[in-house]
């Protein structure tokens, strides 16, 4: 099972943070979420992605996770050259993340 | 003035939105206000940038076109108009405004300028530490061209006590746009923390117009939305304790749903406990959303605690030019003449000494915006190179895309389609400037 089947994502960003919110679409995938998709699991998927500190916010009562990735957008929107320089595709790059379910 | 519900649209998410959603709203969608928000991070260093070469120039491009468009309906069903559309010239947007109210034979039109958040003199005069990286103001120079702090609500809430039907403004926290009209409306005090963060998170869901009822969520298969070419734009009947019912009007296109109201909910939020805003510190993390009926979502939770005692400010400033290129090349062996070419480009601007810097060098297609590393197989059929890099200069920065140009007749077997670009980079870093120096002004033009 990949990450597409339990979540959604959307991606932000402010300034030169990259801002990623991962949503289960049933409550009852939130513990899932909070066990598999950890900073660092998330960290290590964006490989080429060089980000100075990555931090989990939890929201059970929304079932989800955000993602703040500081660092992650050279500069940030406005000084990047990177094609994608708001970096709003990285959300999508997450949902073949891995999750076993037990 | 107090009331039961009020009914707040949003007729644009972005500078660039489309224009006719916030027609269907005010003729369709029974609303008491309209706000559009058209302000991103950078737009006012380029607004600063055209006021400086024109003095009645520096605000909103789409201005003209969209008010001429919802005036005469909103005018006819007393639809209240809040914008940020004035970006670094509010006045003279709103003389604009009231010249075309006066074209349009809307004798009386009162419209509002909020000015004030313009801190080009207090930045200038002093040394602010950034707080996006390391450094202060007075390290950026005389490359600063604008200096604006994010002011929260005061000055719409005072404009629409004015009794103005257009309130225009510069820099405001997108979510102000929204939370004017409710403390206009209720009489929220200015210290009830908890309604004014709830005001701020039904702002928040409206700010991005059709981010909210099913734009940016489409994934066929998994996440469908019918319509998104007629994508109707968002509505929120908003009650006196800040909790409300979002919709959209009937028959538009889109998705308005829990899920829809969750990605927007949390869409560019860092910490979801402490949303930092001028009116407020906002609280995402009780907030719960139900679908009440179709493309009918109520939100309640959420919460506040007390306003920072700073400003955000964003300060623009020049920070040299981008110069790009880019190529494809498709069939057998795509990937490798695209290849040969990045280290042809690489090479030249090596040899020639080009005084280019940040160099990127890519293959759209394969590793542009990818960043998990882990390459694509089978190989595409077609890839499209890319080079970018910074200079100091214009003609530094033309250097990258003659490179890639040149690859037509000097580089591998079967380019096609070169392009080159350079644009000049007006960059954005953020301080922090205590609230008391800063207070918005009003002012009106009367149609």
């Amino acid at each position: 099972m990949i990450l597409r089947d339990v979540a959604h994502i959307r991606t932000g960003d402010k300034g030169d943070i990259s801002q990623i919110a991962v949503i289960a679409y049933s409550a009852a995938d939130f513990a899932l979420l909070a066990e598999h998709v950890t900073a660092d699991r998330v960290a290590g998927h964006f490989a080429d992605l060089p980000i100075r500190s990555i931090h989990r916010y939890e929201l059970p009562a929304l079932g989800a996770l955000n993602f703040v990735l500081e660092g992650a957008l050279r500069g940030g929107v406005t000084r990047s050259l990177a094609l994608d320089a708001h970096g709003k595709t990285l959300g999508a790059q997450l949902l073949d993340l891995i999750i076993d379910r037990d | 003035m107090t009331a039961r519900t009020i009914r707040i649209g949003a007729g644009a998410g972005f500078s660039g939105d489309r224009i006719e959603p916030a027609l269907e709203l005010v003729e369709h969608g029974q609303l008491d206000f309209l706000a559009f928000e058209c302000l991103a991070e950078r737009t006012i260093a380029l607004a600063q940038a055209a006021r400086r070469i024109d003095p009645d120039a520096g605000f909103d491009p789409l201005l003209e076109d969209r008010m001429r468009m919802v005036l005469p309906a909103a005018h006819a069903r007393g639809v209240r108009i809040v914008t940020n559309m004035g970006a670094a010239n509010p006045a003279g947007a709103a003389r604009l405004v009231a010249r075309i109210a006066r074209d349009l034979g809307l004798h009386g039109l009162r419209v509002a300028a909020v000015s004030g958040d313009d801190v080009l003199d207090i930045v200038r005069a002093g040394d602010f530490a950034l707080t996006d990286r390391p450094g202060t103001s007075r390290d950026l120079g005389d490359a600063i061209v604008s200096a604006n702090a994010y002011l929260g609500a005061d000055g719409i809430v005072a404009a629409l006590a004015g009794g103005a039907d257009v309130v225009i403004t510069g820099r405001v926290g997108d979510p102000a746009l929204f939370l004017g009209p409710m403390i206009h409306a209720f009489g929220w005090a200015r210290d009830d923390w908890e309604r004014l963060g709830r005001g701020t998170v039904v702002g928040h869901l409206l700010e991005c117009a059709g981010q909210v009822t099913g734009g940016y969520f489409a994934d066929p298969g998994v996440k469908d939305v019918p319509g998104l070419a007629r994508l109707g734009f968002p509505f929120a009947d908003v009650a006196a304790d800040g909790s409300a019912v979002l919709g959209k009007v009937d028959g538009s296109g889109g998705r308005l749903s829990v899920a829809t109201c969750k990605e927007q909910a949390l869409y560019e939020i860092l910490d979801p406990g402490a949303y930092l805003q001028a009116d407020v510190v906002a609280d995402f993390r009780t907030v719960a959303f139900d679908q009440v009926a179709p493309d009918r979502v109520a939100v309640s939770g959420g919460g506040g605690a007390q306003q920072p005692d700073t400003l955000k400010v964003s300060i623009g400033y020049g920070d040299g030019f981008l110069g790009e290129g880019q190529i494809s090349y498709a069939g057998p062996g795509a990937v490798a003449r695209g290849r040969l070419a990045l280290d042809i480009v690489r090479e030249r601007l090596d040899m020639t000494g080009a005084p280019v810097t940040d160099l990127r060098f890519e293959m759209i297609g394969v590793d542009a915006i990818d960043r998990t590393g882990r390459g694509t197989a089978p190989e595409p059929r077609e890839v499209r190179i890319r080079v970018a890099g910074r200079a100091a200069t214009r003609a530094g920065a033309e250097r990258i895309g003659a490179e890639v140009e040149a690859l037509y007749t000097n580089g591998p077997f079967g380019g096609g389609g070169a392009v080159t670009a350079v644009r000049e980079v007006l960059a954005v870093a953020s301080t922090l400037i205590d609230r008391t120096r800063i207070s918005p002004t009003v002012h009106y033009e009367v149609a």
